[in-house]
Protein backbone atom coordinates (compact mmCIF):
# COMPACT_ATOMS: atom_id res chain seq x y z
CA UNK A 1 0.00 0.00 0.00
CA UNK A 2 3.15 2.34 1.22
CA UNK A 3 6.11 1.76 0.01
CA UNK A 4 9.33 4.56 0.56
CA UNK A 5 12.42 3.67 -1.78
CA UNK A 6 15.59 5.03 -0.57
CA UNK A 7 13.87 8.75 0.14
CA UNK A 8 16.08 11.47 1.70
CA UNK A 9 14.67 14.48 2.35
CA UNK A 10 16.79 17.49 2.99
CA UNK A 11 15.18 20.80 4.19
CA UNK A 12 16.54 24.56 2.46
CA UNK A 13 18.08 24.54 5.30
CA UNK A 14 20.32 21.95 4.95
CA UNK A 15 18.98 20.23 7.78
CA UNK A 16 18.53 16.51 6.76
CA UNK A 17 15.15 14.76 7.90
CA UNK A 18 15.14 11.44 6.34
CA UNK A 19 18.56 9.68 4.51
CA UNK A 20 17.59 6.58 2.38
CA UNK A 21 14.56 5.02 4.23
CA UNK A 22 12.56 1.99 2.71
CA UNK A 23 10.06 1.03 4.14
CA UNK A 24 6.64 -0.66 2.96
CA UNK A 25 3.77 -0.89 4.58
CA UNK A 26 0.75 -3.58 3.27
CA UNK A 27 -2.62 -2.42 2.80
CA UNK A 28 -4.51 -2.92 6.23
CA UNK A 29 -1.96 -2.85 8.52
CA UNK A 30 -1.44 -1.10 11.66
CA UNK A 31 2.56 0.77 11.72
CA UNK A 32 3.76 2.49 15.01
CA UNK A 33 6.61 5.06 14.23
CA UNK A 34 8.68 6.04 17.00
CA UNK A 35 11.83 7.43 17.61
CA UNK A 36 12.68 11.19 19.23
CA UNK A 37 11.49 14.43 18.13
CA UNK A 38 13.63 15.43 15.23
CA UNK A 39 14.12 11.82 14.26
CA UNK A 40 11.74 12.76 11.34
CA UNK A 41 8.53 10.75 12.40
CA UNK A 42 6.73 13.72 10.68
CA UNK A 43 8.58 14.49 7.37
CA UNK A 44 7.84 10.93 6.61
CA UNK A 45 4.11 11.56 7.69
CA UNK A 46 4.29 14.45 5.29
CA UNK A 47 5.88 12.56 2.37
CA UNK A 48 2.85 10.58 2.20
CA UNK A 49 0.42 13.26 1.86
CA UNK A 50 2.39 15.05 -0.24
CA UNK A 51 2.76 17.87 1.70
CA UNK A 52 6.22 18.09 1.56
CA UNK A 53 7.82 16.13 -1.46
CA UNK A 54 11.12 13.98 -0.94
CA UNK A 55 14.57 15.40 -1.77
CA UNK A 56 15.43 11.93 -3.67
CA UNK A 57 14.20 8.42 -3.84
CA UNK A 58 10.27 7.01 -4.88
CA UNK A 59 7.28 6.79 -2.75
CA UNK A 60 4.54 5.02 -4.00
CA UNK A 61 0.96 5.07 -2.96
CA UNK A 62 -1.02 2.06 -3.91
CA UNK A 63 1.51 1.62 -7.25
CA UNK A 64 1.00 5.74 -7.57
CA UNK A 65 4.16 7.50 -7.54
CA UNK A 66 4.24 10.35 -5.01
CA UNK A 67 7.00 12.21 -6.16
CA UNK A 68 6.09 12.52 -9.65
CA UNK A 69 2.66 13.98 -9.06
CA UNK A 70 1.12 16.91 -10.46
CA UNK A 71 0.16 19.51 -8.09
CA UNK A 72 -3.52 19.47 -9.52
CA UNK A 73 -3.62 15.48 -9.03
CA UNK A 74 -2.30 16.04 -5.20
CA UNK A 75 -5.73 17.00 -3.88
CA UNK A 76 -7.08 13.60 -4.78
CA UNK A 77 -4.07 11.58 -3.33
CA UNK A 78 -4.94 13.52 -0.12
CA UNK A 79 -8.84 12.47 -0.20
CA UNK A 80 -7.54 9.04 0.28
CA UNK A 81 -6.06 9.68 3.10
CA UNK A 82 -7.19 10.70 6.78
CA UNK A 83 -4.67 12.75 8.48
CA UNK A 84 -4.87 13.69 12.36
CA UNK A 85 -2.69 16.62 13.02
CA UNK A 86 -0.02 17.40 15.52
CA UNK A 87 -1.26 20.52 15.79
CA UNK A 88 -5.11 19.68 15.58
CA UNK A 89 -5.95 22.48 12.88
CA UNK A 90 -9.40 22.27 14.30
CA UNK A 91 -11.68 25.74 12.98
CA UNK A 92 -12.65 27.45 15.87
CA UNK A 93 -15.57 29.69 14.32
CA UNK A 94 -17.90 26.86 13.45
CA UNK A 95 -19.40 24.02 15.36
CA UNK A 96 -18.10 20.31 15.86
CA UNK A 97 -20.47 19.32 13.59
CA UNK A 98 -19.45 21.80 10.60
CA UNK A 99 -15.77 20.87 11.38
CA UNK A 100 -16.29 16.86 10.50
CA UNK A 101 -18.37 18.38 7.51
CA UNK A 102 -15.92 19.83 5.83
CA UNK A 103 -14.09 17.04 4.09
CA UNK A 104 -17.17 15.75 2.55
CA UNK A 105 -17.96 19.45 1.39
CA UNK A 106 -14.00 19.13 -0.31
CA UNK A 107 -14.56 16.40 -2.01
CA UNK A 108 -18.46 16.73 -3.07
CA UNK A 109 -20.21 14.05 -1.44
CA UNK A 110 -23.79 13.74 -2.15
CA UNK A 111 -25.70 16.43 -0.24
CA UNK A 112 -28.35 14.11 1.31
CA UNK A 113 -26.27 11.90 2.75
CA UNK A 114 -24.00 14.41 4.31
CA UNK A 115 -25.18 14.66 7.63
CA UNK A 116 -25.75 11.40 8.57
CA UNK A 117 -22.05 10.38 7.55
CA UNK A 118 -20.99 13.28 9.94
CA UNK A 119 -23.47 11.94 12.53
CA UNK A 120 -21.94 8.60 12.07
CA UNK A 121 -18.30 9.61 12.55
CA UNK A 122 -19.23 11.73 15.39
CA UNK A 123 -20.86 8.93 16.69
CA UNK A 124 -17.86 6.50 16.73
CA UNK A 125 -15.55 8.92 18.71
CA UNK A 126 -18.52 9.54 21.30
CA UNK A 127 -19.21 12.99 20.60
CA UNK A 128 -22.52 13.09 18.83
CA UNK A 129 -23.84 14.68 21.79
CA UNK A 130 -22.04 17.52 21.43
CA UNK A 131 -21.86 18.19 17.70
CA UNK A 132 -23.60 21.98 17.93
CA UNK A 133 -21.09 22.74 20.52
CA UNK A 134 -18.06 24.68 19.27
CA UNK A 135 -14.60 23.31 19.27
CA UNK A 136 -13.36 25.52 22.35
CA UNK A 137 -15.90 24.51 24.65
CA UNK A 138 -14.60 20.93 24.24
CA UNK A 139 -11.74 19.24 26.49
CA UNK A 140 -8.01 18.23 25.32
CA UNK A 141 -9.23 14.50 24.61
CA UNK A 142 -12.89 15.43 23.07
CA UNK A 143 -10.57 18.27 20.95
CA UNK A 144 -8.89 14.92 19.92
CA UNK A 145 -11.84 12.55 18.78
CA UNK A 146 -13.04 15.31 17.23
CA UNK A 147 -9.78 15.38 14.88
CA UNK A 148 -10.30 11.77 14.10
CA UNK A 149 -13.91 11.75 13.03
CA UNK A 150 -12.87 14.45 11.03
CA UNK A 151 -10.59 12.19 9.45
CA UNK A 152 -12.41 9.50 9.17
CA UNK A 153 -15.60 10.73 8.23
CA UNK A 154 -15.13 10.59 4.12
CA UNK A 155 -13.73 6.97 4.74
CA UNK A 156 -10.13 7.03 3.75
CA UNK A 157 -8.27 3.94 3.19
CA UNK A 158 -5.36 5.16 5.23
CA UNK A 159 -5.16 7.22 8.21
CA UNK A 160 -2.11 8.84 9.61
CA UNK A 161 -1.49 10.41 13.15
CA UNK A 162 1.06 12.46 13.95
CA UNK A 163 1.36 12.19 17.87
CA UNK A 164 -2.74 11.52 18.68
CA UNK A 165 -2.00 11.28 22.63
CA UNK A 166 0.45 13.62 22.92
CA UNK A 167 -1.04 16.46 25.99
CA UNK A 168 -3.03 13.40 27.05
CA UNK A 169 -3.23 11.29 30.05
CA UNK A 170 -2.49 7.68 30.14
CA UNK A 171 -6.39 6.96 30.60
CA UNK A 172 -7.34 8.97 27.52
CA UNK A 173 -4.21 7.69 25.62
CA UNK A 174 -5.55 4.44 25.92
CA UNK A 175 -9.09 5.14 24.80
CA UNK A 176 -7.85 7.05 21.69
CA UNK A 177 -5.33 4.11 20.64
CA UNK A 178 -8.81 1.36 21.01
CA UNK A 179 -10.00 3.72 18.56
CA UNK A 180 -7.02 3.41 15.68
CA UNK A 181 -7.38 -0.09 16.84
CA UNK A 182 -11.06 -0.62 15.89
CA UNK A 183 -10.48 1.69 12.32
CA UNK A 184 -7.72 -1.21 11.78
CA UNK A 185 -10.31 -3.73 12.15
CA UNK A 186 -12.57 -2.77 9.49
CA UNK A 187 -9.58 -2.69 7.09
CA UNK A 188 -8.56 0.92 7.14
CA UNK A 189 -4.48 1.28 6.58
CA UNK A 190 -3.15 2.82 10.06
CA UNK A 191 -0.17 4.77 10.31
CA UNK A 192 0.85 6.42 14.09
CA UNK A 193 3.39 8.50 14.78
CA UNK A 194 4.48 8.96 18.39
CA UNK A 195 6.86 9.62 20.88
CA UNK A 196 5.03 7.64 23.81
CA UNK A 197 6.90 4.31 24.43
CA UNK A 198 3.84 3.33 26.72
CA UNK A 199 1.45 3.33 24.20
CA UNK A 200 4.01 0.57 22.22
CA UNK A 201 4.17 -1.92 25.43
CA UNK A 202 1.83 -4.35 24.65
CA UNK A 203 1.08 -3.68 21.19
CA UNK A 204 0.99 -6.29 18.82
CA UNK A 205 1.25 -4.13 15.89
CA UNK A 206 5.18 -3.61 14.15
CA UNK A 207 6.98 -0.62 15.11
CA UNK A 208 9.11 1.10 13.27
CA UNK A 209 11.89 3.35 14.68
CA UNK A 210 13.61 6.23 13.19
CA UNK A 211 16.67 7.90 14.64
CA UNK A 212 18.48 10.84 13.19
CA UNK A 213 16.70 10.37 9.94
CA UNK A 214 17.11 6.34 8.96
CA UNK A 215 15.32 3.20 10.06
CA UNK A 216 16.30 1.40 12.82
CA UNK A 217 16.34 -2.43 12.15
CA UNK B 1 -22.64 14.68 -11.28
CA UNK B 2 -24.17 17.80 -12.67
CA UNK B 3 -26.28 18.38 -10.02
CA UNK B 4 -24.15 17.47 -7.12
CA UNK B 5 -22.05 20.47 -9.27
CA UNK B 6 -25.10 22.46 -9.12
CA UNK B 7 -25.51 21.68 -5.71
CA UNK B 8 -21.75 23.01 -4.74
CA UNK B 9 -22.27 26.05 -6.58
CA UNK B 10 -25.48 26.70 -4.83
CA UNK B 11 -23.89 26.03 -1.65
CA UNK B 12 -20.99 28.61 -2.16
CA UNK B 13 -23.80 31.00 -3.13
CA UNK B 14 -25.95 31.03 -0.32
CA UNK B 15 -22.91 31.17 2.01
CA UNK B 16 -21.35 33.86 0.04
CA UNK B 17 -24.79 35.87 0.98
CA UNK B 18 -24.36 34.79 4.43
CA UNK B 19 -20.67 36.12 4.78
CA UNK B 20 -22.23 39.47 3.17
CA UNK B 21 -24.89 39.56 5.86
CA UNK B 22 -22.80 38.76 8.61
CA UNK B 23 -20.91 41.90 8.05
CA UNK B 24 -23.37 44.23 7.17
CA UNK B 25 -21.63 47.22 7.50
CA UNK B 26 -18.46 46.28 5.62
CA UNK B 27 -19.95 45.21 3.19
CA UNK B 28 -22.67 48.27 2.66
CA UNK B 29 -19.71 50.49 2.91
CA UNK B 30 -17.72 48.62 0.54
CA UNK B 31 -20.98 48.37 -2.47
CA UNK B 32 -21.79 51.84 -1.57
CA UNK B 33 -18.18 53.01 -3.00
CA UNK B 34 -18.18 50.77 -5.81
CA UNK B 35 -22.05 52.09 -6.53
CA UNK B 36 -20.90 56.01 -6.28
CA UNK B 37 -18.04 55.08 -8.52
CA UNK B 38 -19.75 53.45 -11.08
CA UNK B 39 -22.69 55.95 -11.44
CA UNK B 40 -20.59 58.44 -12.09
CA UNK B 41 -19.52 57.15 -15.95
CA UNK B 42 -23.27 55.68 -15.76
CA UNK B 43 -24.33 59.16 -15.30
CA UNK B 44 -22.58 61.06 -17.93
CA UNK B 45 -23.48 58.26 -20.05
CA UNK B 46 -27.18 58.63 -19.42
CA UNK B 47 -26.75 62.73 -20.37
CA UNK B 48 -24.68 61.82 -23.40
CA UNK B 49 -27.92 59.27 -24.59
CA UNK B 50 -30.12 62.35 -23.58
CA UNK B 51 -28.03 64.95 -25.83
CA UNK B 52 -27.93 62.06 -28.40
CA UNK B 53 -31.55 62.03 -28.59
CA UNK B 54 -32.08 65.15 -28.82
CA UNK B 55 -29.61 66.11 -31.45
CA UNK B 56 -30.89 63.45 -33.31
CA UNK B 57 -34.87 65.05 -33.01
CA UNK B 58 -33.97 68.19 -34.41
CA UNK B 59 -31.74 66.94 -37.39
CA UNK B 60 -34.22 63.99 -38.00
CA UNK B 61 -35.71 66.16 -40.54
CA UNK B 62 -33.32 68.97 -41.05
CA UNK B 63 -34.45 72.46 -43.20
CA UNK B 64 -33.38 74.06 -45.64
CA UNK B 65 -33.80 77.44 -47.04
CA UNK B 66 -33.66 77.85 -50.70
CA UNK B 67 -33.65 81.73 -51.67
CA UNK B 68 -34.44 82.15 -55.58
CA UNK B 69 -32.83 85.33 -57.52
CA UNK B 70 -34.84 88.21 -57.74
CA UNK B 71 -37.40 88.36 -60.55
CA UNK B 72 -37.78 84.82 -61.35
CA UNK B 73 -40.28 84.20 -63.60
CA UNK B 74 -43.13 82.32 -62.30
CA UNK B 75 -42.78 79.29 -65.16
CA UNK B 76 -39.18 79.06 -63.84
CA UNK B 77 -40.37 78.90 -60.27
CA UNK B 78 -42.86 75.84 -60.89
CA UNK B 79 -40.14 73.85 -63.03
CA UNK B 80 -38.29 74.19 -59.35
CA UNK B 81 -41.24 73.63 -57.66
CA UNK B 82 -41.29 70.16 -59.50
CA UNK B 83 -37.51 69.44 -59.62
CA UNK B 84 -37.55 69.76 -55.41
CA UNK B 85 -41.02 67.47 -55.51
CA UNK B 86 -39.19 64.70 -57.64
CA UNK B 87 -35.75 64.53 -55.42
CA UNK B 88 -36.04 61.75 -53.28
CA UNK B 89 -33.99 63.06 -50.71
CA UNK B 90 -36.28 65.81 -49.95
CA UNK B 91 -39.68 64.69 -48.35
CA UNK B 92 -42.03 68.10 -47.94
CA UNK B 93 -41.24 71.55 -50.35
CA UNK B 94 -43.15 74.46 -49.36
CA UNK B 95 -43.20 77.86 -51.34
CA UNK B 96 -43.15 81.38 -49.74
CA UNK B 97 -43.79 83.57 -52.28
CA UNK B 98 -42.16 87.47 -51.81
CA UNK B 99 -45.44 88.73 -50.79
CA UNK B 100 -46.16 86.26 -48.11
CA UNK B 101 -43.14 86.77 -47.03
CA UNK B 102 -43.24 90.74 -46.08
CA UNK B 103 -46.69 90.33 -44.97
CA UNK B 104 -45.25 87.59 -42.63
CA UNK B 105 -42.23 89.92 -41.78
CA UNK B 106 -44.05 93.12 -41.17
CA UNK B 107 -46.92 91.33 -38.84
CA UNK B 108 -44.09 89.21 -37.00
CA UNK B 109 -41.73 92.37 -35.76
CA UNK B 110 -44.35 94.92 -36.27
CA UNK B 111 -41.88 96.69 -38.68
CA UNK B 112 -45.46 97.94 -40.66
CA UNK B 113 -44.48 100.98 -41.19
CA UNK B 114 -40.92 100.66 -42.91
CA UNK B 115 -41.72 97.75 -44.68
CA UNK B 116 -44.56 100.01 -46.27
CA UNK B 117 -42.14 102.83 -46.46
CA UNK B 118 -39.88 100.67 -49.33
CA UNK B 119 -40.66 101.44 -53.02
CA UNK B 120 -40.68 97.83 -53.49
CA UNK B 121 -40.81 94.44 -51.53
CA UNK B 122 -36.71 93.32 -51.22
CA UNK B 123 -37.66 90.07 -50.54
CA UNK B 124 -37.06 86.83 -52.66
CA UNK B 125 -39.56 84.05 -53.65
CA UNK B 126 -38.51 81.47 -51.50
CA UNK B 127 -38.65 77.73 -50.77
CA UNK B 128 -38.45 75.86 -47.55
CA UNK B 129 -37.86 71.51 -47.46
CA UNK B 130 -37.41 69.17 -45.35
CA UNK B 131 -34.73 66.22 -46.21
CA UNK B 132 -34.19 63.09 -45.73
CA UNK B 133 -30.70 63.59 -45.03
CA UNK B 134 -29.52 64.03 -41.73
CA UNK B 135 -25.50 63.71 -41.94
CA UNK B 136 -23.62 66.89 -41.75
CA UNK B 137 -21.87 65.27 -45.21
CA UNK B 138 -24.94 64.77 -46.91
CA UNK B 139 -26.72 67.79 -46.23
CA UNK B 140 -23.65 69.30 -47.32
CA UNK B 141 -23.97 67.75 -50.50
CA UNK B 142 -27.40 68.39 -51.40
CA UNK B 143 -26.93 72.31 -50.44
CA UNK B 144 -23.74 72.19 -52.65
CA UNK B 145 -26.36 70.80 -55.36
CA UNK B 146 -29.00 73.07 -55.14
CA UNK B 147 -26.37 75.86 -55.17
CA UNK B 148 -25.72 75.13 -58.53
CA UNK B 149 -29.03 75.70 -59.93
CA UNK B 150 -29.26 78.60 -61.92
CA UNK B 151 -32.29 80.40 -60.42
CA UNK B 152 -31.11 79.92 -57.04
CA UNK B 153 -30.05 82.62 -55.61
CA UNK B 154 -28.53 80.95 -51.60
CA UNK B 155 -29.18 77.89 -49.91
CA UNK B 156 -29.18 78.09 -46.57
CA UNK B 157 -28.64 75.91 -44.04
CA UNK B 158 -27.44 76.03 -40.38
CA UNK B 159 -25.21 72.51 -40.21
CA UNK B 160 -22.61 73.94 -38.00
CA UNK B 161 -24.24 73.36 -34.73
CA UNK B 162 -25.21 69.65 -35.62
CA UNK B 163 -21.50 69.50 -36.19
CA UNK B 164 -20.43 70.98 -33.17
CA UNK B 165 -23.06 69.26 -31.17
CA UNK B 166 -21.70 65.97 -32.37
CA UNK B 167 -18.11 66.82 -31.97
CA UNK B 168 -18.95 67.74 -28.29
CA UNK B 169 -20.91 64.21 -28.08
CA UNK B 170 -17.72 62.40 -29.11
CA UNK B 171 -15.63 64.24 -26.84
CA UNK B 172 -18.12 63.42 -24.03
CA UNK B 173 -17.45 59.67 -24.95
CA UNK B 174 -14.35 60.02 -24.83
CA UNK B 175 -14.64 61.62 -21.27
CA UNK B 176 -17.20 58.72 -19.88
CA UNK B 177 -14.51 55.48 -21.63
CA UNK B 178 -11.87 57.61 -19.56
CA UNK B 179 -13.83 58.17 -16.39
CA UNK B 180 -14.90 54.49 -16.52
CA UNK B 181 -11.62 53.35 -17.11
CA UNK B 182 -10.13 54.60 -14.22
CA UNK B 183 -13.22 53.94 -12.22
CA UNK B 184 -13.19 50.07 -13.11
CA UNK B 185 -9.60 49.94 -11.90
CA UNK B 186 -10.51 51.56 -8.82
CA UNK B 187 -12.87 49.37 -7.74
CA UNK B 188 -10.94 46.37 -8.92
CA UNK B 189 -8.17 47.74 -6.60
CA UNK B 190 -10.80 47.64 -3.94
CA UNK B 191 -11.95 44.30 -4.51
CA UNK B 192 -8.33 43.12 -4.27
CA UNK B 193 -8.29 44.73 -0.98
CA UNK B 194 -11.46 43.45 0.35
CA UNK B 195 -10.26 39.83 -0.82
CA UNK B 196 -6.72 40.22 0.22
CA UNK B 197 -8.29 40.93 4.10
CA UNK B 198 -10.72 38.33 3.44
CA UNK B 199 -8.12 35.94 2.87
CA UNK B 200 -5.87 37.25 5.51
CA UNK B 201 -8.61 36.09 8.27
CA UNK B 202 -9.62 32.33 6.50
CA UNK B 203 -6.11 31.55 6.55
CA UNK B 204 -6.38 28.75 9.00
CA UNK B 205 -9.66 27.50 7.11
CA UNK B 206 -8.05 27.80 3.76
CA UNK B 207 -4.24 25.71 5.01
CA UNK B 208 -6.68 22.68 6.35
CA UNK B 209 -9.01 22.57 3.42
CA UNK B 210 -5.44 22.19 1.32
CA UNK B 211 -4.07 19.63 3.74
CA UNK B 212 -7.47 17.59 3.42
CA UNK B 213 -7.80 17.63 -0.56
CA UNK B 214 -9.38 20.61 -1.34
CA UNK B 215 -8.57 21.65 -4.91
CA UNK B 216 -7.55 25.27 -5.80
CA UNK B 217 -10.71 25.73 -7.53
CA UNK B 218 -12.41 24.95 -4.29
CA UNK B 219 -10.45 27.50 -2.49
CA UNK B 220 -11.41 30.07 -5.09
CA UNK B 221 -14.84 29.88 -5.19
CA UNK B 222 -15.74 31.72 -2.26
CA UNK B 223 -13.63 34.44 -3.12
CA UNK B 224 -14.89 35.01 -6.44
CA UNK B 225 -18.41 34.26 -5.63
CA UNK B 226 -17.73 37.24 -3.10
CA UNK B 227 -16.35 39.39 -5.88
CA UNK B 228 -18.99 38.88 -7.99
CA UNK B 229 -22.00 39.32 -5.85
CA UNK B 230 -20.44 42.52 -4.26
CA UNK B 231 -19.73 43.89 -7.81
CA UNK B 232 -23.41 43.35 -8.86
CA UNK B 233 -25.05 45.26 -5.80
CA UNK B 234 -22.39 48.16 -6.38
CA UNK B 235 -23.68 48.22 -10.10
CA UNK B 236 -27.89 47.95 -8.91
CA UNK B 237 -26.86 50.93 -6.37
CA UNK B 238 -25.27 52.56 -8.83
CA UNK B 239 -28.13 51.96 -11.10
CA UNK B 240 -30.51 53.17 -8.17
CA UNK B 241 -28.99 56.39 -7.64
CA UNK B 242 -28.90 57.27 -10.78
CA UNK B 243 -32.91 56.49 -11.28
CA UNK B 244 -32.94 58.80 -8.18
CA UNK B 245 -31.27 61.47 -9.73
CA UNK B 246 -33.06 61.35 -12.90
CA UNK B 247 -36.28 61.40 -11.15
CA UNK B 248 -35.11 64.22 -9.12
CA UNK B 249 -33.69 66.07 -12.40
CA UNK B 250 -37.06 65.58 -14.45
CA UNK B 251 -38.90 67.43 -11.67
CA UNK B 252 -36.07 70.25 -11.64
CA UNK B 253 -36.67 70.43 -15.36
CA UNK B 254 -40.51 70.50 -15.40
CA UNK B 255 -40.08 74.13 -14.72
CA UNK B 256 -37.76 74.72 -17.47
CA UNK B 257 -40.00 72.95 -19.58
CA UNK B 258 -42.92 75.28 -19.63
CA UNK B 259 -41.29 78.10 -19.93
CA UNK B 260 -39.76 76.53 -22.88
CA UNK B 261 -42.65 74.97 -24.34
CA UNK B 262 -40.28 72.36 -25.04
CA UNK B 263 -40.79 68.16 -23.65
CA UNK B 264 -37.06 68.43 -21.44
CA UNK B 265 -37.10 65.19 -19.65
CA UNK B 266 -34.42 62.71 -19.35
CA UNK B 267 -34.68 59.48 -19.88
CA UNK B 268 -33.66 56.93 -17.81
CA UNK B 269 -31.00 53.94 -18.60
CA UNK B 270 -32.30 51.61 -20.97
CA UNK B 271 -33.03 47.81 -20.33
CA UNK B 272 -30.01 46.81 -22.27
CA UNK B 273 -27.93 49.23 -20.44
CA UNK B 274 -29.10 48.59 -17.19
CA UNK B 275 -28.18 44.96 -18.14
CA UNK B 276 -25.07 45.72 -18.81
CA UNK B 277 -24.32 48.12 -16.09
CA UNK B 278 -25.02 45.13 -13.81
CA UNK B 279 -22.96 42.21 -15.88
CA UNK B 280 -19.83 44.69 -16.06
CA UNK B 281 -20.14 45.46 -12.45
CA UNK B 282 -20.41 41.96 -11.20
CA UNK B 283 -17.65 41.25 -13.80
CA UNK B 284 -15.40 43.99 -12.17
CA UNK B 285 -15.78 42.66 -9.02
CA UNK B 286 -15.02 38.79 -10.17
CA UNK B 287 -12.16 40.29 -11.77
CA UNK B 288 -10.75 41.75 -8.77
CA UNK B 289 -11.50 38.80 -6.61
CA UNK B 290 -9.69 36.66 -9.22
CA UNK B 291 -6.61 38.82 -9.30
CA UNK B 292 -6.32 39.05 -5.47
CA UNK B 293 -6.79 35.24 -4.31
CA UNK B 294 -4.46 34.40 -7.58
CA UNK B 295 -1.41 36.74 -6.14
CA UNK B 296 -2.40 35.46 -2.10
CA UNK B 297 -3.52 32.21 -2.72
CA UNK B 298 -0.53 30.54 -3.32
CA UNK B 299 1.63 31.91 -0.22
CA UNK B 300 -0.90 29.74 1.93
CA UNK B 301 0.94 26.67 1.78
CA UNK B 302 0.73 23.68 4.14
CA UNK B 303 4.05 22.97 6.29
Amino acid sequence: MIAFKNVSKRYPDGYVALNNVDLSVASGEMVFLTGHSGAGKSTLLKLIAAIERPTSGVITISGQNIAQLKPAAIPYLRRKIGFIFQDHKLLFDRTVFDNVLLPLQISNFDHNTVAARVRAALDKVGLLKKEKAMPIALSGGERQRLCIARAVVHRPAILIADEPTGNLDVEYARDIMSLFTSFNQVGVTVLIATHDASLLEDTQHRILSLKQGKLAA
Amino acid sequence: MIRAWLIQHGFVFFLTLKRLISTPLTSLLSIIVMGIALSLPAGIYVLMQNLQAFSGQTASSPQMSLFLKLDTPQDSIEKIHQRLEENPQILTVQFIPKDAALQQLQQSTGLTDIAASLARNPLPDAFVIHTQENTAEALEQLRLAMQKWPEIEHVQFDSAWIERLNALLELGRFAVLMLATLLSVAIIAIMFNTIRLQILTKRDEIELSKLIGATDSFIRRPFLYFGALQGLAGGATAWLIMALAIRTFNEQLVTLSQLYAIDLQLQPLTTADSISLLLFSGWLGWLGARISVASHLWQIEPK
